[in-house]
């Protein structure tokens, strides 16, 4: 029986277009025309307990739609949803005791209270026993590195402090499910690396079932056991991050950077796709040249400063795998 | 029940900071208080025919309405408004909590909140300086008193009804505009209501307005003997639970069509 059970799940936005216009804005006032924006067309999945589950799509693909139908805040125009064999939306009090949610461009926190007193009042809220909440806290503040930031009201909290208080305001209550949406946007590197720890902790250590929508790769890569790709309100792909890039492509990205410009770097199983100065990117294949291979020729011909290896950007991946399902 | 009072106490804590506005509105009411109570004074000097109310009685219903006026649901929670423009809303559905009795709950700190600093100031001005008179009897007194928690209660309604209306409108400025004109009129708190025309008596004794401010205040100066409380209080009540549940009907839609922009 999976934790989260997903069938034929569609949700439509009815948005009001204007004309533009002096002329529009009067015959809006009259008869409005109506647009549908379907934000998730026939979106199926189900998830067991424990997953680290990457949900992830170009913007305005249906992520934010899915985890607010998955936590019961919207309810979905028809479709099958069922979490802890409850359903969000009809049972949405007993619901939201058993997750936790992050919006990442939104707090959850009070912004005039201290951090503590926000905490204080969602161990109201939540009717958190005193044991637990004390024990739960500590854990938190110790795994986060709240201590500093206690007595600070959250306006003047940094991104990532403030980040770090949202993901433990999230969890006091102890929720086996945690919904992240975007929780690493707008962070600078340590403070990711730091939310990134946290999280693939806690999935560890407490078995608690994740889900992440994002738009950073490497989230994804550090922590994520299972992509779900979404693209245009449909499921385009589902499995391994390994599975997803290889249903695409198997390139890989070779950048080298050279003590000076000493003319065009060629290699017969590689292709130069950019150069910026001494800068270089290469593209090769694996299963045609090993890496090892293709950097021992370069290096023998130039004199390299530095180079590494990478996967191609999401955002690529993506827009390949959208051409080849002919959108 | 803990969750509520918590969110309510919190509320009031916050809001108990704005020190600023509470002597700003103290000031302003008292001022308003003193022009309001010298045109009436120049009507009853000016008029020879027996009024409904004496002129002392119109003086404390004057600064008994100058005292509470910040408890009248006449503006919205800019909190909930932002939260709604914002999207931040969704955070208040994430919680265990019923929406509505939420909403209620930050509406009675709102109310409470800015009445608990400007009240016993105004009682206090006005009572020493410009004729504000104590209840005539205890009973009085104690059905005024209950009239008020009533008043506070219909008030939280009729605010968590204007706020749901935000669910549709997202500004609330059209009903930010009409509120006050409808609360401040027909409850009396411009022109004491036994003062309007017989032809209106009816309507106005029917409205749930009046319970916000002119009823209570009768009671506390003996206009309406105590005895009536009861039904003084019957009424808010009826008009509570009525305004309650198109309040609940109206926001269980409104959520249900709720679309959260952006994010």
């Amino acid at each position: 029986m999976p934790q989260i059970a997903v069938e034929n799940l569609v949700k439509t936005f009815r948005v009001s277009e204007r004309v533009p216009g002096t002329w529009g804005a009067v015959r809006g006032l009259v008869a409005r025309k109506y647009r549908e924006a379907h934000a998730l067309e026939d979106i199926s999945f189900s998830i067991e307990p424990g997953e680290l589950v990457g949900y992830v799509g170009p913007n305005g693909a249906g992520k934010s739609t899915t985890i607010k139908v998955l936590s019961g805040i919207l309810v979905p125009d028809s479709g099958r949803c069922e979490i802890l064999d409850r359903v969000p939306w009809k049972d949405r009090v007993a619901h939201v005791r058993d997750i936790g949610v992050v919006f990442g461009q939104r707090t959850q926190l009070w912004w005039d209270l201290p951090v503590i007193e926000s905490f204080d009042l969602l161990k109201d809220i939540y009717r958190i026993p005193d044991k637990a909440y004390y024990q739960t806290r500590e854990e938190l503040i110790y795994l986060l590195d709240l201590k500093p930031l206690f007595d600070t009201p959250v306006r003047q909290l940094s991104l990532g402090q403030r980040m770090r208080c949202d993901l433990a305001a999230s969890l006091l209550h102890s929720p086996p499910i945690l919904f992240l949406d975007e929780p690493t946007i707008g962070l600078d590197a340590i403070s990711k690396l730091s939310v990134r720890a946290f999280i693939r902790r806690l999935n560890r250590e407490r078995g608690v079932t994740v889900i992440l929508t994002t738009h950073d790769m490497d989230d994804i890569e550090a922590l994520c056991t299972r992509v779900i790709l979404i693209g245009q309100g449909r499921i385009l792909s589902d499995g391994t991050l390994d599975d997803l890039r290889a249903s695409v492509t198997t390139e890989r990205r070779l950048i080298v950077d050279l003590m000076e410009e000493d003319g065009d770097v060629t290699d017969p199983d590689a292709e130069v796709i950019n150069r910026e100065g001494t800068r270089i990117h290469l593209r090769f294949y694996p299963d045609r040249i090993s890496p090892a291979n293709l950097i021992g020729r370069i290096a023998s011909k130039h004199a390299v400063r530095d180079l590494f290896v990478e996967n191609p950007p999401i955002e690529e991946i993506i827009a390949s795998l959208y051409k080849k399902v002919g959108r | 029940m803990r969750a509520y009072w918590a969110i309510i106490s919190a509320r009031f804590r916050m809001l108990l900071q704005y020190r600023a506005a509470a002597m700003a509105g103290l000031t302003t009411q008292i001022f308003w208080g003193i022009i309001r109570v010298m045109i009436f004074s120049a009507f009853y000097a000016s008029s020879s025919t027996r009024q409904p109310m004496s002129h002392s009685e119109v003086i404390t219903y004057i600064w008994l309405g100058q005292a509470f006026f910040a408890m009248l649901p006449w503006s919205l929670d800019s909190d909930i408004r932002e939260m709604i423009r914002s999207g931040t809303v969704v955070y208040e559905l994430l919680r265990p909590l019923d929406l509505y009795t939420t909403w209620f709950c930050r509406a009675i700190a709102m109310r409470g909140a800015s009445t608990a600093l400007r009240a016993v100031p105004i009682f206090v001005v006005a009572g020493i300086f410009f004729g504000l008179r104590p209840p005539p009897a205890i009973g009085a007194g104690i059905g005024w008193a209950f009239a008020m928690l009533g008043a506070l209660m219909l008030g939280a309604a009729i605010t968590n009804l204007i706020t749901i209306s935000l669910l549709w409108t997202i500004s609330g400025q059209g009903m930010a505009r009409l509120m006050p004109a409808c609360v401040w009129v027909l409850s009396g708190s411009i022109i004491p209501l036994p003062l309007f025309p017989d032809w209106a008596q009816a309507t106005l004794n029917f409205l749930p307005f009046r319970d916000l401010v002119d009823t209570p205040y009768r009671l506390y100066m003996g206009h309406i003997p105590p005895q009536y409380a009861i039904y003084v209080l019957a009424h808010q009540a009826v008009w509570t639970a009525a305004l309650v549940l198109l309040g609940r009907w109206l926001l269980a839609r409104g959520t249900r069509r709720l679309v959260v922009h952006g994010g």
